[in-house]
């Protein structure tokens, strides 16, 4: 007879010393692990509760400001270097790592309506509300020196936005009109006017680097190109857009900050309807910021919070909130992807984390395992109704949750009302007009 | 020249056999979304893509597997089912015929077996109140003690830490060192108790009629169920979906979750008592022995029954292996047959008598060995090809340290499924909920007052050099409008027949009913 009992040396699944890892034989055979699915849901639950117990956002609050805080800078070269203008002309330059103040400086009398680091990242421009435009050298001054610009350009009208290009010495500004600067030139080389009288923010494109928009005070954003004589086209809104930021990542799109409690994303060559509606705010938006990866972007509201969109979603993924913030003016996103500055009205920029439950710091790899197959399972699982109820579950002020209802109840009447009058006359009378087309009044070429 | 003339004979990835894709192959592809959603298309895709590379990757990981299974092979004129154990324990290695011993008990009764589920430790219960715990391998005796009461079952529980004992009255909970932990007064005349790993629920089933479900790590009683079948003393689990299958006087076996009040579903499978059940690990057959001598295979997924064997003196215990093996005891003999469910079966592979009827039967999780409880004490009889050759070192190890034991215990504890997951397809919760789908898309309709699914009404592109003339948009225009004409049509005809046709059976009846010759017959043409 031929016979063989199974038998298994131990010297092959236990380990020789203990300095050695333990030994761990696999076998995928799909009938060794069983309730594959019900596991996974399990641990995909727990994930989720552990990523709400983890969220703590908050990191630090940056003091010194002895005014609110109007805009924001990132340094183009430094993740660790950020430069705030307030509203009584004080321009201060901080280091992110220790928390504290670098340097001030009194740049303007009145408001210091822009500040923007130039792209080699030696100097950085200020426009203010004494309608003056000057460039200050990023290097602090030598002891016994005085603060001294570079460079000051005298304009005949208040400056309210400040951008610069990305590859050449050319700066835009806007005011009364959209105006095209070289650095060497104390008159502006191009200017651009469409029959408005003012303009609220200019912004250069990352990619196409020629081109630019601005948001104009009669409800529309502009678009231009800094090689052509006039503007390309105009897209005219129900209401007025705060400013605007371009997608780091595609040429076309970029996100408008509307006064009407919305973002509206818009493909640059089809104006006639926003690419999406980003609705989640229960004031006015006043800045937008995006990520460098160009897949989510961070609006901040008059309505006292902060809240992150995904590039194509609807509702925002994340709201961040403090009882000490007050209206939020500017926001940034760090060129890291990792952090997110807000600079309100209190005189305060906050620094927080972009993934609320992200652990900072250097990993080891098997903790980058754990979280990115935790990633994954909250993704495979995201629809299934308890793990979406915990995963959109945010705390909110009392003030914003009972805003947010009530909108809701607005909305809901709104639409109820124009559903029964459609119901009610000839069928085609009243045409069903989809939320996007709702906010474009017109485009004009 | 050289490089052009060096081509790879064997191109492209190495093949993997049919058997092996088959044994990882998860659920069909899913059926493609509507064209317009892309974005859902995309996902789709790329996840049906990742879904085949990893059942792929675990297909060929099977080349490294280290052991192989068991085997036994007669010579020519000899039958497997006359070779002994004691020849089988000198033809293999030492440790190997170690494996095969008797522990002469006879003071305390039938024992009843259970194997932890790393295989390593042997819980051994006797009617008159035996227990004893032991490291069989290394002969080892972890505990042993007597618990002053008759004894009806005997179960480890999730580690070789605990164990619980369904004596005459309630059921205790012993440490592995014979230490009574706790003494659960709810649960009262215990005849037979499963174990359901991944939940942590040990399922109970009394003389009374209950089926009780009790969470060992939280302590709780799940459910309990009046079953209202009479004394419950024959008990099994799906392994593949948790659910108990109990066994009933009138022939009857009844499937059980913890979910529902009554039995999930209800089969007559003998014509007399049902003696013993088992599952095999897929959840694929199920095997039952009635008091009608029938040894019968159904496919318990589709509950049809497979095979009907006649077994001249039944079996009142059944038990099967990892690998497939049945063992099937009567009396104090203990037959082994393979390949119950495919091929039709004539003879046993293999037969043993021991020393005292058999009480209770369980095969070693991952080892060839089968263990017998039975009047006279314990029998480890090798069966060689039983036991799956290759464990999971994540899943149960049996060369697991304490280290590994703590951590694998924690893991499994976070993983707990909850009760409420327990049903006949353990893969309920990876399907879309269409019924649900339906009723919520109603809603929205109502909701919004129009369809957003819709189609909208076809608009040509306009396309540039001429292609947008006036004829050749409504020639473009008029390939799609016979689609929607077409079944509109369709629709109002079928409906126009309809109506024709009930206007003319109205007629029909109504001229059957009234034959009567009216004075204005004249006039009609």
């Amino acid at each position: 007879m031929k016979v063989k009992v199974l038998s298994r040396n131990p010297d092959d699944y236990v380990r020789e010393t203990k300095l050695d890892i333990q030994r761990v034989p696999r076998n995928y055979d799909p009938s060794l692990h069983p309730f594959e699915v019900s596991r996974e849901y399990t641990r995909a639950l727990n994930a989720t509760k552990l990523e709400r117990v983890f969220a703590k956002p908050f990191l630090a609050s940056l003091d010194g400001h002895r005014d609110g805080v109007n805009c924001m800078a990132k340094h183009t070269k430094s993740l660790s270097t950020l430069l705030s203008g307030s509203c009584d002309g004080e321009v201060k330059m901080w280091n992110l790592t220790k928390h504290d103040c670098v340097r001030t400086l009194q740049a303007h009398e009145g408001f210091v309506r822009g500040i923007v680091v130039r792209y080699c990242g030696t100097s950085f421009f200020t426009v203010g509300d004494d309608k003056t435009i000057k460039q200050w050298k990023m290097e602090a001054p030598g002891y016994g020196e005085a603060e001294e610009p570079l460079n000051t350009i005298l304009g005949k009208t208040v400056f309210t936005g400040l951008d610069h290009h990305q590859k050449e010495a050319v700066f835009a500004t806007c005011g009364q009109q959209v105006d095209i600067w070289d650095e060497q030139r104390s008159s502006p080389i191009r200017s651009f006017t469409w029959g408005v009288d003012s303009f609220s923010s200019v912004r250069f494109n990352p990619v196409e680097t020629e081109l630019l928009a601005s948001c104009a005070s009669d409800r529309s954003i502009v678009l231009y190109d800094m090689r052509e004589s006039a503007p390309l086209k105009k897209v005219i809104m129900t209401m007025r857009s705060n400013t605007l930021c371009w997608n780091p990542m595609e040429a076309y799109h970029f996100t408008c900050a509307n006064e009407d409690y919305n973002l509206y994303t818009y493909d640059m060559r089809n104006l006639d309807r926003p690419f999406m509606v980003h609705m989640d705010h229960v004031s006015a938006v006043l800045d937008v910021d995006y990520s460098p990866t160009g897949k989510e972007f961070v609006s901040a509201s008059f309505d006292k919070t902060i809240r992150i969109f995904q590039k194509d979603g609807g509702h925002s993924r994340e709201v961040y909130h403090t009882k000490r913030m007050q209206h939020v003016i500017c926001v940034k996103w760090s060129a890291d992807n990792k952090y997110i500055l807000s600079g309100s009205d209190e005189m305060n920029i906050r620094l927080w984390k972009a993934n609320a439950a992200e652990k900072l710091g250097v990993l080891a790899p098997r903790e980058k395992q754990a979280i990115n197959y935790n990633q994954k399972l909250k993704e495979k699982f995201q629809h299934h109704p308890q793990i979406r109820r915990i995963t959109h579950h945010r705390h909110l002020p009392k003030n914003i949750y009972h805003q947010t209802k009530e909108l809701r109840i607005m909305k809901e009447a709104r639409k109820r009302k124009e559903r029964n009058v459609r119901k009610h006359s000839r069928p085609g009378t009243v045409p069903v007009v989809s939320e996007k087309e709702k906010h474009v009044v017109t485009v004009v070429k | 020249s050289m490089a052009a003339s060096k081509s790879d004979p064997f191109p492209g990835p190495a093949p993997i056999p049919k058997e092996r894709v088959q044994k990882f192959k998860r659920k069909d592809k899913a059926k493609k979304p509507r064209h317009q959603h892309f974005k859902l298309r995309d996902m789709m895709k790329r996840s049906d893509e990742a879904s085949e590379m990893s059942q792929k990757q675990a297909a060929r990981f099977d080349l490294l597997l280290p052991e192989d299974a068991g085997f036994l092979e007669g010579d020519e004129d000899e039958d497997t089912c006359t070779i002994s154990q004691e020849d089988i324990a000198e033809a293999v290695d030492i440790t190997s015929g170690a494996k095969y011993f008797n522990l002469k008990l006879s003071q305390f009764g039938p024992y009843r077996v259970d194997y932890s589920k790393t295989g390593r430790h042997l819980l051994l219960g006797g009617r008159r109140g035996h227990v004893a715990c032991i490291d069989w391998q290394s002969k080892h005796l972890m505990c042993e003690i007597n618990v002053m009461e008759s004894v009806n079952d005997v179960k480890w529980l999730h580690s070789e830490a605990m164990y619980a004992v369904a004596q005459k009255k309630w059921l205790y909970i012993y440490d592995s060192n014979g230490i009574e932990l706790h003494c659960i007064r709810k649960f009262n005349d215990v005849l037979r108790m499963q174990f359901l790993p991944y939940h942590f629920l040990l399922a109970t089933a009394s003389a009374t009629s209950f089926l009780q479900y009790l969470d060992v790590s939280v302590g709780k009683e799940v459910a309990a169920f009046c079953t209202k079948t009479g004394r419950l003393d024959v008990m099994c689990q799906n392994p593949h979906n948790a659910i108990i299958h109990l066994g009933h006087p009138n022939g009857t076996v009844t499937l059980w979750s913890p979910n529902q009040k009554e039995a999930l579903v209800k089969m007559l499978c003998h014509q007399g008592g049902v003696r013993s059940v088992t599952v095999d690990k897929t959840g694929m057959y199920m095997v039952t022995s009635g008091l009608d001598k029938k040894l019968k295979v159904y496919d318990i997924r589709a509950f049809k029954p497979l095979k009907s064997y006649f077994l001249p003196a039944g079996a009142s215990c059944l038990s099967l292996s990892q690998r497939g093996l049945l063992s099937a005891a009567t009396g104090d003999v203990v037959q082994v047959y393979r390949d119950v469910w495919s091929a039709p079966v004539t003879k046993p592979y293999m037969a043993h008598r021991v020393r005292g009827s058999v009480w209770g039967l369980h095969f070693c999780p991952f080892e060839d060995v089968l263990g017998v409880g039975h009047g006279d004490g314990f029998t480890s009889m090798l069966v060689p090809g039983a036991g799956e050759p290759n464990f999971d070192g994540l899943d149960a190890n049996p060369y697991r340290s304490a280290k590994q034991r703590q951590e694998w215990e924690v893991k499994a504890l976070l993983e707990k499924i909850q009760p409420e997951l327990i049903s006949l397809d353990p893969t309920e919760l990876g399907y879309v909920d269409r019924a649900t789908f339906e009723q919520r898309h109603r809603d929205r309709v109502q909701a919004l007052g129009y369809d957003p699914l819709a189609k909208e009404k076809f608009v040509p592109k306009y396309k540039k050099k001429g292609r947008s003339s006036a004829g050749a948009v409504e020639r473009r225009k008029k390939q799609v409008a016979h689609e929607d004409q077409r079944d509109e049509i369709r629709k109002t005809v079928e409906d126009k027949m309809k109506m024709e046709k009930e206007i003319k059976e109205r007629a029909q009846k109504k001229a059957a009913l009234s034959n009567q010759k009216s004075a204005l017959d004249r006039f009609k043409k």
